[in-house]
């Protein structure tokens, strides 16, 4: 449904986006992780027509972004990082234009700035001026600006950024019920974000990818060994020689010891699954068993591993 | 077509939903009038002496002494007051981020364009239209011809159309309505007083050069009556020229960023 093909974009001697090359499937929805300036906004504005490439090819629904511009636009709806209101137009308006410039008729106009305002929550403000609304009422209604025609690609720039913790949960509903009728591509910051809504993780840094996967997979296939955090009670024992003689075992560590518990990371292949092993061994030995918890590297430590081991090879 | 029509919709609304239109309106008619009371004691006085036989011409033409010079000080006001309408065109879009609200929707740069001229033009026309009232009471107390007039007013018109589309033009390069503002102001000016650089009395290709370029050269046929198709063409391709490299603006500004 999208399909970016090298897409480089240069500024004079700067290169904001290096040979990027992803792909969305249709229905999918794609989070954009990256830090700041890393080039996911120049991406996007590339993708929605915006502004062309230097290089490479970037086509949604089939028509390429650049050579058929008028009807690649008609399909992607944008949402970009601050909401393009106009201060001076009450909401209905503001949405009734948009509505017109998308070509909608004006038989539909009516209802369907009523439906995408009632999809986004933005009713009871229908008759406010868009500069006198609040933040999280501002991207609510650039969202509904974004999903006014019913466009096949949605391509949203930190939709969530200024909202409180309710509108969050309720966009990210949002977005998850967009998906399947939309392709959506969605950048962010906010890491658990890409865990909870999207198919697939693009990670980008300095302009250049530097992952794509699924965020489970992401989270497996950059964890060498598995974790396990074990705190225990063995009464003045030491712990270590039987834990560590546990096949598949490869490191034991103490990190925390009192007169009442112990506290182990036990590092493990990534293969071999040393939970009950671990377990019995706890119990056959009498000890007591207070917690053990697998501990998943979560999508901040990749991204970061990520984004700063690139920075090491300079 | 319609896309056109909805963007030069928003654009006339934006002035008339803050009292921006109102102020450009009133204090063109205000001005208007000024020079119209003036032109008018003129007048009065020219055709006084005239009576009492104390020189000057025999009978006194309303549009020679009276319409010519007024059209004359609506052109400098003109002058004043247009790019303080083109210059938040695109300046104020681009500093808030809705152009990208247009360029990324099914318009072209194009529609964009001349959707954005139509909409400053309506209102130019407005406060144009709104001086034909005095016009009208001329009408009811002295003899004026009609015709001179009409191709005056064409002739403003015209000449309003050729100032906006510089404005957009310069709009389109600055994100800051202050610089796109004063820019154009400066360079009407400079297209105002090109011609004065030349010795008319030499007729040499420079002078004539200069002279072709002055954007008020070409209006005095028309304040005497005289639609030459010279001036026509003119005012027309400045329109043109300068819509075009507004398009080749926002072109380029997307290649740069």
């Amino acid at each position: 449904m999208i399909e970016v093909q090298n897409v480089t974009k240069r500024y004079g001697p700067f290169t904001a986006v290096n040979d990027v090359s992803f792909r969305v499937e249709s229905g999918q929805i794609l989070g954009f992780l990256g830090p700041n300036g890393a080039g996911k906004t120049t991406t996007m504005r590339i993708l929605t027509g915006c502004i062309p490439a230097t290089e490479g090819r970037a086509a949604v629904a089939g028509f390429d972004v650049f050579e058929q511009a008028v009807e690649a636009k008609r399909r992607t709806g944008y949402l970009p990082e601050t909401p393009p209101l106009y201060p001076d137009m009450t909401v209905r308006e503001y949405l009734t234009f948009a509505a017109r410039i998308n070509a909608i008729g004006s038989s539909s106009r009516r209802e369907r700035v009523n439906s995408a305002m009632s999809r986004t929550n933005v009713e009871d403000v229908a008759d406010r001026h868009c500069g006198k609304l609040s933040k999280g009422y501002r991207q609510r209604v650039g969202l509904a600006q974004a999903i006014l025609h019913n466009p096949d690609v949605l391509i949203l720039d930190e939709p969530t950024a200024g909202l409180d913790p309710k509108q969050i949960i309720e966009t990210r509903e949002l977005i998850k019920n967009l998906a399947g009728d939309h392709t959506i591509i969605l950048s962010t910051h906010i890491l658990p974000e890409v865990a909870q809504t999207c198919q697939s993780v693009v990670i980008i840094n300095k302009g250049q990818v530097v992952a794509v996967d699924t965020p489970d997979n992401l989270t497996s296939r950059l964890q060498g060994s598995e974790t396990i955090k074990v705190e225990l009670d063995t009464q003045g024992a030491d712990p270590l020689p039987a834990v560590s003689s546990i096949p598949g075992v490869t490191n034991v560590a103490i990190t925390q010891s009192n007169d009442t518990s112990q506290v182990l990371d036990v590092q493990s292949d990534q293969s071999s699954d040393v939970r009950r092993q671990l377990a019995s061994t706890i119990v056959s030995n009498g000890w007591g068993l207070l917690e053990l918890t697998p501990i998943r590297m979560s999508l901040e430590d990749i991204f970061l591993e990520l984004t700063t081991s690139e920075e090491s090879h300079e | 077509m319609s896309n056109i029509l909805a963007i030069a919709q928003k654009e006339l609304r934006s002035y008339f939903v803050s009292p921006i239109a109102y102020v450009f309106i009133g204090f063109f008619a205000l001005l208007y009038g000024y020079f119209f009371a003036v032109s008018l004691t003129f007048l009065v006085r020219v055709s006084m002496q005239a009576g009492m036989g104390m020189g000057g011409p025999q009978t006194v033409n309303i549009n020679e002494y009276m319409m010519r010079p007024l059209l004359g000080n609506t052109a400098v006001i003109m002058l004043l007051v247009l790019p303080l309408m083109t210059m938040r065109t695109y300046a104020e879009e681009k500093r808030s981020g809705t152009i990208e609200l247009l360029l990324s929707s099914p318009l072209t740069g194009v529609q964009i364009i001349i959707g954005k001229f139509l909409g400053v033009v309506t209102l130019f026309t407005v406060m144009l239209a709104v001086t034909l009232i005095h016009v009208a009471i001329l009408f009811m107390y002295g003899e004026p011809e009609l015709g001179p007039i009409l191709s005056g007013y064409l002739g403003l018109w015209l000449m309003g159309g050729a100032f906006i589309s510089i404005g957009l033009l310069i709009s389109s390069i600055t994100k800051n309505q202050m610089v796109a503002g004063m820019g154009t102001f400066f360079v009407l000016l400079l297209l105002w007083v090109i011609s004065w650089i030349g010795d008319p009395a030499s007729g040499s290709t420079t002078t004539q050069l200069l002279g072709y370029l002055s954007i008020l050269d070409h209006f005095e046929d028309f304040s005497k009556g005289v639609i030459d198709t010279k001036h026509l063409a003119y005012y027309l391709s400045v329109i043109t020229f300068g819509l075009f490299l507004t398009a080749k603006s926002v072109e380029s500004e997307q290649w740069r960023g």
